[in-house]
């Protein structure tokens, strides 16, 4: 029962991902080409809302549902790693046309071959592993 | 019922993954979904060539638990809950896509000529599916997360390294969109 409700966000996610259709390959697309607002309206909206959301949380110091103070982690500054894994991150999703979420979903939507493509992405986190400490960060 | 089974605009979208990310961060978890590739790769047994796959899989459980949501989500979603698959992409990427030999740009989620088990036949698609794979993953943890951890989470949470990834993913998606990708087709 304890992860019921980390299985309900799952699933209203999951759901979100279709209806919104940020799963699909063209918004994907379209977005690279500035030909909609669509992409761009959901994640300035989303982070918008976020940000007031955990504002809030810092401002009043509220607990989680274990009653624990919420800890909003940092992300490490690893600037040369944001700017080059970024990039290559971004040129993987333009490819695939799906980034870690939406290839989850779409398995779910009954598009088999993405089990090649979530593969290749458990292949290239693999060798980030591998190769981390030799890499710039 | 149509408000539902139609696409959902933008503005009821947005909110909406606000919502699911503050949902997981009142429930004492950070929204990010790449995590979960390093966590699979762990259970894989990855941990024995490298110690960056050497952590506590039981703390991301939750997670996992998350992306079989996600799993049975899509399926919903796409299922049950969708007057019609068509994506409302617009008239110039139409003509775009048309140009580059894409026969119905926006009838179905995906693209036939990429995701079809048809297309599979051939080599340029394993190609792709691959490459594409392969940099997601390999770059999401070497930026320290993708859309879910760095757009959403991180710039929600002010950070500036998120930014800097996510000015990286649209570096990387420009090239990807302008130039390399009217040469593949």
């Amino acid at each position: 029962m304890k992860y019921l409700k980390f299985l309900s966000v799952g699933i209203f996610f999951g759901i979100l991902l279709v209806k919104s259709e940020a799963v699909s390959w063209f918004r994907i697309f379209e977005m690279f080409r500035f030909e909609s607002f669509h992409m761009y309206g959901i994640i300035g909206s989303a982070v918008a809302l976020g940000a007031i959301g955990i504002a809030l949380i810092k401002k009043f110091k509220l607990k989680d549902l274990s009653g624990q103070a919420i800890e909003i982690p940092s992300k490490a500054k690893n600037y040369t790693a944001a700017i080059i894994g970024g990039s290559i991150f971004g040129l993987g999703w333009a490819l695939a046309g799906a980034c870690p979420g939406p290839m989850y979903v779409l398995l779910g939507t009954g598009a088999v071959s993405i089990f090649v493509v979530i593969g290749a992405a458990l292949l290239g986190t693999f060798v980030y592993g591998l190769l981390r400490d030799k890499l710039p960060h | 019922m149509d408000f539902i089974l139609d696409p959902w605009p933008w503005y009821v979208s947005g909110p909406l993954f606000a919502l699911v990310m503050l949902s997981l961060t009142v429930f004492g978890k950070n929204f990010g979904m790449s995590s979960n590739l390093r966590t699979l790769c762990a259970i894989g047994g990855a941990g024995k060539w490298a110690s960056f796959f050497k952590f506590d899989i039981k703390s991301q459980k939750w997670n996992l638990v998350v992306v079989l949501g996600a799993v049975i989500g899509g399926y919903l979603g796409s299922h049950f809950l969708q007057n019609q698959p068509d994506i409302a992409i617009s008239a110039s990427t139409v003509e775009a896509l048309q140009q580059m030999g894409f026969q119905n740009p926006g009838a179905s989620i995906l693209p036939p000529e990429l995701f079809s088990l048809d297309a599979l036949a051939e080599s340029k698609t394993w190609a792709i599916l691959i490459i594409g794979g392969f940099l997601v993953g390999f770059g999401t943890r070497y930026a320290g997360g993708c859309t879910s951890g760095h757009a959403i989470s991180g710039l929600s949470n002010l950070q500036v390294p998120s930014l800097v990834a996510v000015i990286g993913f649209f570096i990387g998606g420009l090239i990807m969109t302008h130039l390399i990708l009217p040469q593949l087709f």
